[in-house]
């Protein structure tokens, strides 16, 4: 070995050893600053994935309410802009629905990945690790939300309800799938594979969005199915989110919508939190 | 600094009907690199993982510097550092963001932890590679990067679960040298691994473990000790000579040879290097010619062999046993 190798090694050595010296171990962080530097985390997740968040953000909402306005409005409503009246509150439920399976996905990656270990022996407070990923998810729900109002607006919705109107039924619409979310977020840490969370966007999701009050009155429907369709989880949103918008909400609807909400909250996220403290390294 | 780092007791684990820990007693001294030795299903990874209290035993106890690791996982936690057998880092975020977020979890103030990834990048040959994914890092980088991460505070007692599998020769003395640095501080390392070179090479102490049970406890020197002080090797000038040559060499040295898969090879166990010199002797006399004729200790797969009934790569059918 030649003697500059050497000298190299040594200084690497020194470097090492300096490196390796960090005896003082500072006290854990708090709870809130574990949730922001999760959040912080999925923050950069997300910008990393621009191209693929600008998709479900600008361009399913557009297409989608696009499609439905045209395709359905004059078949249902007898034309696209009473149609579309009716119609958008329910489409912010279906855009922002089949966005929350991404929490399910985001938890999953990381236990697969050995990532999920490292947090696991680091003294935070664990819950952090999902919830700090839920607020970056509550963000691109807003824009979705936004954009499909924005879009709306364009296409000439007007909501009955006026600027606070719109806002209370975005809020709301927001507060429905962060309970939504705990549901998937629970998925995602029982999930033996990430395409089994996927699949149940498919076999659940999907026939709970099309049996709902979204794209129809329950009122042209039979009996029967406009029971089922009434008491549809998504429907109850629905229905709230439209009286919101339209300035008319009934505060039975609110309620109903809330306190489903609440259930789905109070049960899944407990737990999921349990789950995820006991699940364990494969 | 005396006492133990790691005292196990009757560890036993299953996962559903496959009981992968029979049983397992062990005590790592504080400040030594000690080595678990087995082949690939042997438990290995299981066992650390309960040392590291992200498993719970089915039974038994494990004790961390005194803690129960199961009842103060949490204060356990505090004191070590684990590196997995597959790099645990975020892989779309860089090397530096990935020690940052460590950094912050283990306590840090923003800036603090940014100086430390920074500190570690440079320890770790990684600075220039700092601003890159970890996804995109070659194998070595990633270990290295994992090792770093398990560094932001310096653990009283590093987990290294297989921290060379995998890994080119380079890489492998870059980790060796990392773990010989750790050990000159006084950091005490359990490393796990398939490479008998590599705890010949590291720990102070090993255990082999097979089959969920620790099979033989030791210096590396003990266990070949324990095998016979020593063993003769040789290899012949013409392979057909070989039975002969294990016939001389039985009644020289009164014990059984071994044959090589090199159909010119021979070793027997000799106790003394006396009768082992009186062993060439009664070749030559016998008209063997031998081309090479070596008096060593034996090396840890002939360990692994007499311990075992297998050489410890034939092991790597018996996974889920």
């Amino acid at each position: 070995m030649s003697m500059s190798a050497n000298q190299a090694n040594q200084a690497n050595r020194a470097n090492l050893m300096r490196a390796l010296s960090a005896n003082e171990r500072p006290r854990g962080p708090n709870a809130l600053s574990a949730v922001g530097t999760f959040t912080w985390r999925a923050m950069r997740g997300t910008l990393s994935q621009l191209p693929y968040m600008a998709i479900d953000v600008v361009i399913f909402p557009i297409i989608f309410l696009l499609i439905f306005t045209f395709m359905f409005g004059g078949a249902i409503s007898g034309s696209t802009g009473n149609y579309l009246q009716f119609l958008l509150p329910g489409m912010l439920v279906y855009t922002v629905t089949t966005m929350t399976v991404y929490i399910g996905i985001a938890i999953k990656t990381d236990i697969d990945r050995g990532v999920f270990n490292r947090f696991r022996t680091l003294p935070f407070w664990q819950p952090a690790a999902i919830i700090g990923t839920m607020l970056i998810n509550l963000l691109s729900y807003a824009a979705a939300l936004t954009t499909t109002i924005a879009f709306g607006l364009a296409l000439g919705f007007r909501p009955e309800g006026g600027f606070a109107g719109a806002v209370s039924a975005m809020l709301l619409v927001i507060l429905y799938a962060f309970s939504v979310s705990w549901i998937f977020a629970c998925i995602g840490v029982v999930a033996k594979k990430t395409e089994s969370i996927t699949t149940l966007t498919y076999v659940v999701l999907y026939p709970l969005m099309f049996t709902s009050n979204v794209f129809a009155d329950t009122s042209t429907m039979p009996d029967w199915l406009g029971r089922i369709v009434a008491y549809n989880p998504i429907s109850l949103v629905s229905t709230a989110a439209r009286g919101l918008m339209h300035g008319d909400a009934a505060a039975a609807d609110l309620l109903t919508a809330l306190a489903g909400m609440a259930v789905f909250f109070a049960a899944f996220a407990p737990l999921t939190f349990w789950l995820y403290r006991r699940k364990t390294a494969r | 600094m005396t006492g133990l780092a790691i005292e196990v007791q009757g560890l036993r684990k299953s996962f559903g009907s496959a009981e992968v820990l029979r049983g397992i007693d062990l005590k790592v001294e504080r400040g030594r690199v000690y080595a678990i030795l087995g082949p690939n299903g042997a438990g290995k990874t299981t066992l650390v993982s309960i040392l590291s209290t992200l498993l719970r035993p089915d039974a038994g106890s494990v004790r961390i510097f005194g803690l129960d690791a199961v009842r103060d996982a949490g204060a356990v936690r505090s004191r070590i550092g684990l590196t997995g057998q597959f790099a645990a880092v975020d892989e779309g975020m860089s090397g530096r963001d990935n020690l940052t977020l460590f950094g912050r979890l283990t306590g840090y103030s923003v800036r603090e932890a940014r100086k430390r990834a920074d500190e570690l990048l440079e320890a770790f040959g990684l600075t220039e590679a700092g601003k890159r994914p970890a996804g995109k890092y070659s194998g070595g980088m990633r270990r290295r990067l994992d090792i770093a991460a398990a560094m932001l505070v310096t653990p009283d007692l590093l987990f290294l679960d297989e921290p060379t599998t995998g890994l080119d020769p380079r890489s492998r003395s870059e980790v060796w040298d990392i773990v010989r640095a750790l050990a000159a501080r006084g950091t005490t390392v359990l490393l796990t691994t398939q490479y008998l070179e590599e705890a010949d090479q590291l720990a102070d102490r090993l255990a082999v473990i097979d089959g969920g049970t620790v099979i033989a406890e030791g210096t590396s020197g003990e266990l070949k000790a324990s095998v016979g002080s020593g063993t003769v090797s040789i290899r012949l000038a013409s392979p057909e000579q070989r039975e002969t040559a294990g016939r001389v060499l039985r009644q020289a040295l009164n014990a059984e040879a071994r044959l090589h898969s090199d159909p010119a090879a021979l070793s027997v166990p000799a106790a003394d290097p006396l009768l082992a010199a009186n062993a060439l002797t009664e070749l030559a006399r016998a008209g063997i010619a031998t081309t090479q004729f070596s008096l060593g200790q034996p090396s840890l797969d002939e360990v692994f062999l007499a311990l075992t009934g297998h050489h410890a790569e034939e092991a790597k059918g018996a996974e889920g046993i």
